[in-house]
């Protein structure tokens, strides 16, 4: 990897390292007695440890000049290593807080251990570490193929991705020391937030950069999603993040919001977290992957374009139906609602839109699990945008608010959604990336496929039948008018659906690891050919001629 | 777009737009009009909902609505009109003796439905979902008060002012620590405890010989009896509990018992005046007043 950098991108590499080993002894230093001063030593570690992996290949000869006509996929290779590794993770510690649901004893009298500082280990672990990841790979291989130009340069994809997980690692550190800002979703303190903001610009540029680079007349739909993804993510990262830390070196901050609009202003980036970092990036994954695996034309070319500004007009507005029958004014209610319902036609214009593109190609969906999974993620996303404008609606949602119906939702759309694109994805790409002919065991992953399915089915109608018991149980009276149930009731009928959970999750996060496995049999079988230089005769590959099969 | 610069797909027939992305192509396929007739679906449903509810901002306010509604004065309401129902047995609680109250068993069924839910979730985190208590919370049902004659209104009246707690008519009583504050040394804490126990009918621990009992008997004479009663049946105007029956609410055996001794004892109950309406206490007492041992 690093051979494949000149000297002096190394050497500039070891100086932003040097940098940032900085600023960690700094945080650890300046932030004694405060758990500023552990995330400083997170970060100083981190930074001294690529810096070691810069070194060893410090003196390693220039990078031939013929690497500038192929596509440059080392980071995307990296990515999907970090995107399984965090998968495990994310999907584990899942697991472990479904658990602690139904056997609360599970703590250990630890406070790290606690359900408050693992629940966003998970939460993060899943949608910035899993999903995160995922979209930075795939987004640098989908941009250079559908650009047919190779990234605008070679150090700041690896600022972006090795930044992120910075990110990401700071993140899950500081939630097990208690460190939030106890914002759903965006939990990371002020330090965290500004590095990302860094990261994030940096990948923006490089996308915009290797955009303007393209070969192609016009720009394809999957970076149209891309781009919105990049874009909006990092408006609604500064807006909600705009916080006073109490000093330099303390980690704890202050919103710059309170009350209502505080409120407001978490549940417009929550839902658009949701819109534009889950959908907005997933579809653009599936726009390629997805064709691309079933060997079909898109369905229809127009059907994307109402779908993508469809979406990206009415999310915006849709975030206050998280708030409904709050403090929150009633007329922001009435529009997120009504926009949420809205916001249904161009979803299912979507989903449509990839299935249809399937016509013609389903002898493939039945043979081939990773054709499949991108299937079912398109009848999931389906699924969990028509219950999210259901939802949306007051009078459903005030049956449906606060309970595990929510809970399930999300993971229709998390599960069923973006982790089997995700892993079709990953199960297109790998073989690609790798030069291998396909995965490493086909029967694994058709192994995966069916955990994840049932993973996915077992979670979700356990979270409904939960979800709306509870909801009812909340709002039956007896014949006097008086509430039937204590609270305590209602967690004593949830308790077999938490344990249901926790095996539909264990499941799930079993199928992660089959994918694991398979994803790094398949680098070992690649490596072992190339030490046996059973490929050594490839032919290079010009730019300009690389057209099918990635 | 609508000009056919691309070849026609096999399986569809319909052009590609011509355009190609790394062997992906796009068909030319016109919006299908299920689409256009459910974008306009949603949006009339949405322009329904924004002429009858509050919706659009204006500069200073926004539209209200033609049904003239506000989830404010909605749920206000709501919260009126349900009290306004309930206010037929309600009303009755609250205005009749707690003593006719009792003796009106359908007047109770209501009573006892909402206060188990009461009780559940504002009294179970100590005192258990069946009011059995536990480890230094009373149970309930033994009708082993420690305050007051048990009655609905003795009991209203420690649920509205708590034990020991902030509020400032509490009920209050402490325990004294007489070993860790040297009133008593450890062989007359032996002794005491060894007749206390001695009096509702234990099994002696080990050592608990009769002579150790009756030097008990002198301890608890000058030491206790003030509180707990010369016959150790307790004082519930103190919150001195009696020391001859069955219930002991920090254990019975010989170790807990040394330890209440040594260590002293001050139990804490929240007040909750300031969290439930008078109506929920009354209800909370009557329910409380009600209860009965559960079946083992």
């Amino acid at each position: 990897m690093v051979s494949q950098l000149t000297v002096s991108e190394r050497q500039f590499a070891l100086v932003i390292l040097g940098l940032l080993a900085m600023c960690g002894l700094a945080m650890a230093a300046g932030g004694r007695g405060d758990p500023m001063g552990a995330q400083g030593f997170v970060v100083l570690i981190y930074a001294v440890g690529f810096a070691f992996v810069v070194m060893a290949g410090l003196y390693a000869p220039e990078p031939d000049d013929s690497r500038l006509s192929r596509y440059y996929d080392d980071p995307t290779k990296v990515g999907i290593v970090l995107t399984m590794i965090w998968a495990v993770i994310g999907m584990g510690f899942g697991v472990w807080v479904a658990s602690l649901l139904a056997w609360p004893n599970l703590t250990f009298d630890a406070a790290w251990a606690s359900f408050g500082r693992l629940r966003p280990v998970h939460t993060s672990g899943v949608i910035f570490g899993f999903g995160g990841n995922a979209l930075i790979a795939t987004s640098f291989h989908v941009l250079q193929r559908t650009s047919r130009a190779r990234l605008a340069d070679q150090f700041s994809p690896w600022f972006v991705l090795i930044g992120y997980n910075l990110f990401c690692v700071v993140a899950a550190s500081g939630y097990l020391l208690g460190v939030t800002q106890s914002k759903e979703y965006a939990e990371p303190e002020w330090y965290a937030d500004i590095w990302l903001v860094i990261v994030w610009v940096v990948y923006f540029l490089l996308y915009i950069r290797t955009l303007m680079r393209r070969q192609e007349p016009h720009i394809y739909v999957a970076n149209w999603y891309y781009m919105a993804f990049i874009l909006v993510v990092a408006v609604l990262h500064i807006v909600n993040n705009l916080a006073m830390p109490v000093s330099l070196s303390h980690a704890k901050s202050y919103s710059l919001f309170s009350g209502v609009q505080d409120a407001m202003t978490q549940w417009w980036y929550g839902h658009n977290a949701v819109a534009f970092f889950l959908t907005a990036g997933f579809l653009g994954m599936m726009y390629y992957y997805m064709p691309k695996r079933a060997g079909r034309p898109i369905f229809s070319y127009r059907l994307s374009i109402i779908s993508f500004w469809g979406i990206t007009f009415l999310y915006m507005w849709a975030g206050s139906h998280h708030l409904h029958y709050t403090a929150l004014p009633h007329w922001v209610q009435t529009l997120g609602m009504t926009f949420s319902v809205m916001l249904l036609v161009p979803s299912w214009a979507s989903a449509g839109n990839a299935l249809a593109t399937l016509n013609g190609a389903w002898h493939k969906v039945r043979d081939d699990a990773t054709l499949r999974f991108m299937m079912v993620a398109a009848v999931f996303y389906g699924l969990s945008t028509f219950e999210g404008s259901f939802m949306a609606i007051r009078p459903v949602n005030s049956l449906s608010h606060y309970t595990d119906w929510t809970v399930g939702h999300v993971h229709a759309g998390a599960l069923g959604w973006v982790a089997m694109i995700t892993f079709g994805s990953i199960y297109a790409l790998v073989p690609w990336m790798w030069k291998r002919q396909a995965m490493y065991s086909p029967k694994l992953v058709e192994v995966h496929f069916w955990l994840a399915l049932a993973g996915t089915i077992v979670y979700v109608f356990a979270m409904w039948n939960s979800g709306i018991i509870q909801g009812l149980m909340w709002r039956t009276y007896n014949d006097g008018g008086t509430l039937a149930y204590s609270f305590i009731d209602s967690l004593v009928a949830m308790h077999p659906y938490y344990i249901a959970r926790a095996f539909g999750g264990l499941l799930f996060l079993a199928g992660a690891i089959v994918g694991s496995i398979n994803v790094w049999m398949t680098i070992r079988a690649s490596r072992l050919e190339a030490a046996a230089g059973a490929d050594a005769d490839l032919p290079a590959r010009p730019a300009g001629a690389v057209v099918a099969g990635e | 777009m609508s000009s056919y610069t691309g070849k026609p797909d096999p399986v569809t027939g319909r052009a590609t737009t011509g355009h190609e992305w790394n062997g992906i192509e796009e068909l030319e396929t016109p919006i299908p009009r299920l689409v256009f007739f459910f974008l306009g679906a949603a949006f009339l449903f949405a322009v329904i909902c924004w002429i009858l509810y509050p919706t659009w901002p204006l500069v200073w306010s926004y539209t209200r609505g033609v049904l003239g509604t506000d989830q404010r004065s909605v749920v206000t309401r709501q919260v009126e009109e349900a009290a306004a129902e309930r206010s037929a047995w309600t009303a009755r609680v609250m205005d009749e003796s707690p003593a006719d109250v009792a003796a009106d068993p359908a007047l109770m069924r209501l009573v006892n439905e909402a206060g188990h839910t009461l009780f559940v979730d504002n009294c179970a985190a100590c005192h258990g979902t069946r009011a059995t208590g536990g480890l230094g919370f009373p149970n309930l049902t033994a009708k082993a008060w420690l305050w007051g004659d048990g009655s609905p209104e003795a009991i209203e009246e420690t649920i509205r002012i708590g034990i020991n707690s902030t509020n400032d008519d509490t009920r209050a009583s402490q325990m004294l620590a007489f070993g860790r504050d040297g009133v008593l040394d450890t062989q007359k804490i032996d002794a005491v405890v060894a007749y206390v126990r001695s009096l509702s009918g234990l099994k002696p621990a080990a050592g608990d010989d009769a002579a150790r009992i009756e030097a008990g008997r002198q301890v608890f004479a000058d030491n206790c009896a003030s509180c707990h009663g010369e016959e150790a049946k307790g004082n519930r105007d103190l919150g001195a509990p009696d020391l001859t029956d069955a219930n002991w609410l920090y254990g019975s055996d010989a170790y807990s018992v040394f330890t209440t001794v040594y260590g002293g004892r001050q139990g804490h109950m929240p007040h909750w005046g300031a969290r439930l309406s008078p109506l929920d206490t009354r209800i909370l007492a009557l329910y409380v007043h009600g209860l009965t041992r559960p079946a083992q």
